[in-house]
């Protein structure tokens, strides 16, 4: 079998490995809110929702947490993401498509630049 | 490996799975599956969250939500509210007794606030049958730091350092109890983890095997190179059965892992664990019985010295621990035995583990600080008392120990301060009790216990409780005499001093601190006949109101031994003579006319 622990090593290894086991139990180091009222469903958010879990399974990010939230009352502007990395405040994005997802993961929660053409709100 | 936007525990422990939570995991499995959400959150079934009561427990994560109570026809809500919607269901939120107000997540809920948990560090947030979460936790870092870089004399010092002490009620120092098993020669040395849990309301060891059994494996492997042993037994009562397949489990995981055999992690060091199942016997969890009865012999205690360090199982050098005291071990080497001591009393270090059952809203398993009030634990994690009835007593340690009351609520919990005032640490039993419980049938039910459960070797022990025994339900059955009660505590104080084991030795505690600070009830049952609390059937008596009466005959028609009588003209009453006291019209009268006396 492959995980034989023979060394310390080893098990330092194994543990490295295990820890995203685990990481979705906490709040991670940034979070990706993805409004899912009945109006973002409507609007495609269930599949902003998989955009954003495909973008960071390609990336390997695990300590990232995305969750769902209710109708926030904007609805016009569905599906509606909020991004909120520490120190950049919490960004609201608009009108997103899945591809929009997979480039608000590459470039804001990543690379720490906010996505300005998708902007519609923030708060600090 | 797949990125889960969501983790859903589920509660697995025995609580919650005998009320319902398997139904609730399978319900998980089927609905994420039917709305193609099986890849992107994931069920995992932990051990006990502790808040028993509450069960079946479900804990959704990243948010931390916590709801109770779930059925698995609430399940399609979850799913459908929260998973996809994200919005929690407030019905089925912790709400607080206080307000009555909603709180949605795990770590707001005072239940969980005042407590410190150590030993209980990973139930109910790893999946116990999956060794990769242990060490993603830190798991077996302890025992690979110790065995590369720590000589066995180093582990010991560390654990004396932290001054953890035998957690199954000793009290004995850890560190100390390894280094006379680390010095007696020999090349053959075993150690021993006791699982034999037996008393009643008592259930730390079964939740912390369930939830994480790879910390008690990890506390006996470094146990067994710091005193020199390679093979380990854990005896666990057969009446665990979830405990034991968890544990048979983690060690085939720890085997296939390379973590127990031989020459582990390259050092040359050695380990083998095996299981051994008790029969039921009370006796058994005494550690010479416990340890006839691993060799095949009947469970019977023998005089000590030797001790099992020095004359052990199969007349080798031995280290008994309790369950809790392993648990404890591996991060007390992984942080420090500085660290542990930082926590607790002068003399009681670190955290204790109670089962919080009987009259209290809240009943379940806490990890608390040593030197922590009774008052913290029954009002302020406890919640209070059932109903907001009165505070009477406690019963801390079992059945070997003993009833404090609302004078001790004060009391800073330590090895020696319950000693002090008559009762003990025990394993960790810890039994509410309301106005309602009459403290002489207290006595009588836990010394029921202990005398059903001596094993018969030595007479204090045998006759003695017996005898205790026939003196209380004398008492409880209105015969008693003020001389019965001087008897009893001659009695007590004799098996006591003269029983050859733990067993004996404490069987008296609950009589003896109820006769000193409850001592007004037994009078009340010998000279007035009479019980306060309305407890004891043999002196209660029922009668009816013949004002308040409204002849609806409710009463006649449910009792079982047709002993009440009476018309649409005249009120009904109770023949005193033929009735049985079962309390059946009691609760039957819609009115009220029926009183207790």
């Amino acid at each position: 079998m492959t995980n034989k622990i023979r060394t310390l090593d080893d098990l330092r290894r194994i543990r490295e490995a295990s820890t995203d086991l685990t990481s979705a139990r906490s709040k991670g180091r940034a979070s990706i809110i993805v409004g899912m009222g009945t109006c973002g469903i409507a609007a495609g958010a269930r599949e902003v929702m998989s955009a954003a879990l495909r973008e960071l399974e390609k990336r390997n990010i695990h300590d990232v947490s995305l969750t769902a939230t209710g109708c926030i009352g904007m609805c016009e502007k569905e599906p509606l993401v909020d991004v909120i990395v520490p120190g950049m405040g919490r960004i609201t994005y608009g009108l997103v498509t899945p591809e929009d997802m997979a480039a608000i993961v590459a470039e804001h929660v990543v690379n720490g630049h906010v996505v300005e053409r998708l902007v519609i709100g923030r708060a600090d | 490996m797949p990125v889960f936007r969501g983790h859903i525990l589920v509660c697995g422990g025995t609580g919650c799975a005998s009320s319902g939570s398997q139904e609730v995991q399978k319900a998980f499995h089927e609905e994420l599956e039917k709305r193609n959400l099986d890849k992107e959150i994931l069920v995992v079934q932990t051990g006990c969250h502790g808040m028993c009561e509450m069960g079946p427990i479900v804990v959704i994560y990243p948010e931390g939500t916590f709801y109770c109570r779930v059925q698995a026809s609430d399940v399609t809500e979850i799913v459908q509210e929260h998973l996809v919607k994200g919005r929690p269901v407030p019905r089925l939120l912790y709400t607080a007794p206080e307000d009555a107000s909603k709180v949605p997540f795990y770590k707001d809920i005072p239940f969980y606030g005042k407590q410190r948990r150590i030993a209980l560090k990973n139930c109910g947030y790893i999946n116990p049958d999956n060794i990769e979460e242990y060490i993603a936790r830190g798991g077996y870092e302890g025992f690979g730091k110790a065995l590369t870089g720590m000589t066995p004399a180093q582990v010991i010092d560390e654990v004396k350092t932290s001054g953890l002490r035998g957690r199954g009620g000793g009290g004995f120092p850890t560190g100390l109890k390894w280094s006379f098993a680390a010095k007696s020669p020999g090349p053959k040395k075993y150690v021993i983890c006791n699982a034999d849990e037996g008393d009643p309301g008592a259930f730390m060891d079964r939740s912390l095997i369930e939830g994480d059994p790879h910390s008690i494996i990890e506390g006996m492997m470094l146990g067994a190179y710091a005193i020199g042993a390679d093979e380990g037994y854990i005896y666990c009562r057969a009446e665990y059965p979830l405990a034991i397949e968890r544990l048979k489990t983690a060690i085939a995981q720890a085997e296939d892992f390379g973590l127990m055999g031989t020459d582990i992690l390259g050092t040359g060091f050695n380990f083998t664990l095996h299981i051994k199942e008790g029969a039921g016997a009370f006796v058994c969890g005494e550690e010479t019985a416990l340890m006839g009865s691993i060799e095949g012999r009947r469970g019977m205690p023998m005089p000590r010295p030797p001790f099992p360090a020095v004359h052990g199982l199969w007349g080798k050098p031995t280290n008994i621990n309790n369950v809790e005291t392993w648990a404890n071990v591996a991060q007390i080497i992984v942080n420090g035995g500085a660290w542990y001591a930082s926590m607790g009393t002068e003399k009681s270090k670190g955290t204790k583990v109670f089962a919080l059952t009987g009259k209290v809203k809240h009943t379940g398993l806490v990890e608390v600080p040593m030197g922590i009030t009774l008052r913290e634990i029954i009002f302020d994690i406890g919640g209070g008392i059932l109903n907001d009835k009165k505070f009477k007593a406690v019963q801390i340690g079992g059945p070997s120990g003993g009833c404090l009351t609302e004078a001790h609520l004060d009391l800073p919990v330590s090895y020696e301060s319950l000693t002090g005032a008559g009762a003990i640490m025990g394993s960790g039993g810890m039994v509410v009790m309301d106005e309602d419980n009459c403290m002489v049938d207290v006595a009588k039910f836990f010394l029921e216990f202990t005398q059903r459960e001596s094993c018969g070797k030595c007479v204090p022990c045998r006759e003695g409780t017996k005898h205790m025994l026939l003196l209380l339900e004398k008492i409880t059955s209105g015969r008693g005499t003020m001389e019965d009660l001087t008897t009893l505590e001659q009695l007590a104080d004799m098996v006591k001093e003269m029983s050859l084991c733990g067993l004996g030795q404490t069987a008296p505690n609950p009589v003896l601190t109820t006769l000193r600070y409850f001592r007004d009830e037994y009078e009340a049952h010998i000279r007035d006949k009479r019980c306060p609390s309305h407890a004891c059937t043999a002196l209660l008596r029922y009668e009816i109101d013949p004002d308040k009466c409204k002849r609806c005959g409710l009463c006649a028609k449910n009792c079982p031994v047709n002993c009440i009588s009476g018309s649409r003209q005249e009120p009904y009453r109770i023949d005193q003579e033929k009735c049985i006291r079962c309390g059946t019209c009691f609760q039957k009268c819609p009115f009220g006319a029926i009183r207790k006396s």
